[in-house]
């Protein structure tokens, strides 16, 4: 039976501690959308998505309510455009960004993800065109997220994707620069993505997938940093122990929304990603969870090492209390998204080059970063392949989501607003790595045994 | 189907009648009370049985929030599982 004490707990979660559902995200197969007139293949896309997701938001309101829980987002993945659209005469994709922007609108999802391109041993044409869509689709619509993988631990990292990357992330903020740059905050340039992600904006429904999935991210940055402060000055095991406690119990919220859901969506539940993901609300912070465990200011010496507790303790919480986990599963460090680190960034402590290092034991990578305006398409290539190189070597998902910001230089901000945040711009070096991109081609796929 | 319904306001006369005249009215069936008072705060906790209920739980989350401001108490209803899964394995 149930006692008072418990249930006092869990409504306590909720109302003080930011305990919510992130998001439910319903991934959709286009496969059978392809058509040689984009017109028809817009057309099929438009009527697949919302037939699929027509109760998406209904659904999700409902049980909001019965359970007493926010599902913060309810959100569409789709097959990667360059996959679906690659039958299609023309060269611009972006007509398919406006359907999908237009469907997004009709279903009420805040978010659709899989303006995507997967590019890590090669690119088709097809890839290329949608690549060099994506500023004119972050330009024309409001809810599409685009997502390019440019390297994996299996094919190494593809240079000349990632050179026109920073290419792409420079016009994609030329485009969008009477909106605060806000088309880079829904471009993510990936190393191994995977398929089942629920988080925007890195979303896709990947090839692996059924032809219609409901997945679900979890939260609780919140809840994690309240239990920790009940163990002020004890040693790590007991820290670790109280983080995997308090993710089970997060965990379980996801894992019985998302069979909720998808009962009564009448779509397979795929996976509970076992995310801790931050907002820029004030006690929802994953920055605060670090520095809770000793530390001055996020950023200083010795936060590598508590956000690979952190994640780590995460994951094994989660990992019992679901029966399917995927996605990207981990410690999210976005720095606009979170209030500490946005302080911690501001006072100067959390740097980029910190940042970097703390992306090889976080759940995926450097994450809402606003650069200096002026900062080279070949310089935001180079952190590209630095994050690349990352997941490729230690077989993790890393991934690049950075902002320049035009017009703006260190000390200035730039406001997405919502959950996006506001990002302090942070400084770079100014040292070129110009003729370092200029040399394309591939990195190869590294050594899988003789690891030191 | 069980629900949690969790009662907190201000100590008075009759709180206890007029939550339970209330979901009587939606033929929800009171299966367990536990209360307290605790510094003039009072806090209860009712398991209720709504299968039998006259509207869909999620109209009831709502009326039974509404008909605690009209008494100056904060009514939450919401269905058992989610403290079973966070407590329970």
């Amino acid at each position: 039976m149930l006692n008072a004490k418990d249930i006092m707990q869990t409504q306590d979660m909720i109302a003080n501690q930011h305990l919510d559902i992130r998001t439910i995200t319903m991934g959709i197969s286009l496969l059978d959308c392809a058509d040689p007139n984009m017109d028809r293949c817009c057309e099929k896309i438009y009527r697949k998505i919302t037939e699929r997701a027509k109760d998406l938001v209904k659904v999700g309101e409902a049980i909001e309510k019965e359970f007493g829980i926010p599902i913060v987002n309810k959100r569409i993945s789709v097959t990667p455009i360059a996959l679906v659209a690659a039958a299609c005469q023309g060269d611009d994709y972006v007509p398919i960004a406006k359907t999908l922007d237009a469907a997004a609108k009709e279903c009420g999802v805040n978010f659709i993800g899989g303006f995507s391109a997967l590019v890590q041993k090669g690119a088709t044409e097809s890839d290329w065109k949608l690549i060099r869509s994506i500023p004119g689709a972050m330009a024309a619509t409001e809810r599409v997220c685009a997502s390019v993988n440019v390297g994996s631990t299996k094919a190494g990292i593809n240079m000349d994707a990632v050179a026109e990357m920073g290419r792409i992330l420079k016009k994609t903020a030329e485009a969008t620069a009477q909106n605060d740059c806000m088309g880079c905050a829904k471009v993510v340039v990936f190393a191994n993505a995977v398929e089942d992600n629920p988080f925007m904006a890195g979303a896709f429904h990947g090839v692996g997938e059924p032809e219609c999935v409901l997945n679900v991210g979890v939260s609780g940055p919140g809840v994690v940093y309240h239990a920790l402060q009940s163990v002020k000055g004890q040693p790590f095991d007991v820290v670790a122990e109280t983080i995997k406690k308090t993710a089970f119990r997060v965990t379980r919220m996801g894992q019985l929304v998302g069979v909720e859901a998808s009962r009564r969506l009448g779509v397979p539940f795929g996976i509970v990603d076992l995310s801790l993901a931050p907002t820029p609300a004030v006690g929802d912070s994953v920055a605060r969870i670090l520095e809770e465990m000793g530390l001055e200011v996020c950023g200083t010496h010795g936060t590598t090492a508590a956000l690979a507790l952190l994640n780590d303790a995460v994951k094994k919480g989660g990992v019992m209390a679901s029966n399917h986990v995927g996605g990207l599963s981990g410690a999210f460090i976005p720095v606009s998204e979170d209030e500490g680190m946005i302080a911690a960034a501001e006072r100067g402590t959390l740097t980029i080059t910190k940042l970097e290092a703390m992306t090889c034991v976080c759940s995926v990578g450097l994450d809402m970063i606003a650069v200096p305006g002026d900062t080279s398409a070949a310089t935001i290539s180079a952190i590209i392949a630095d994050e690349a190189a990352i997941g490729m070597v230690n077989s993790k998902t890393t991934a690049v989501r950075i902002i320049p910001a035009l017009g703006k230089n260190v000390g200035d901000r730039v406001e997405m607003g919502g959950l996006l945040g506001s990002a302090p711009v942070m400084p770079l070096h100014t040292e070129s790595s110009e003729e370092f991109i200029a040399r394309g081609g591939r990195i190869p796929a590294p050594l899988q045994s003789l690891k030191n | 189907m069980k629900a949690i319904v969790t009662v907190v306001g201000k100590d008075r006369v009759g709180i206890i009648a007029q939550v339970c005249t209330t979901l009587a009215a939606y033929q929800v069936n009171v299966l367990d009370i536990s209360q307290t008072v605790m510094q003039g705060y009072f806090t209860m906790m009712m398991a209720v049985e709504v299968s039998e209920c006259t509207i869909p739980l999620a109209q009831l989350c709502d009326a039974m929030e509404e008909a605690g401001k009209e008494m100056g108490l904060s009514i939450k209803v919401q269905r058992e599982d989610i403290f079973q899964a966070m407590h329970r394995i």
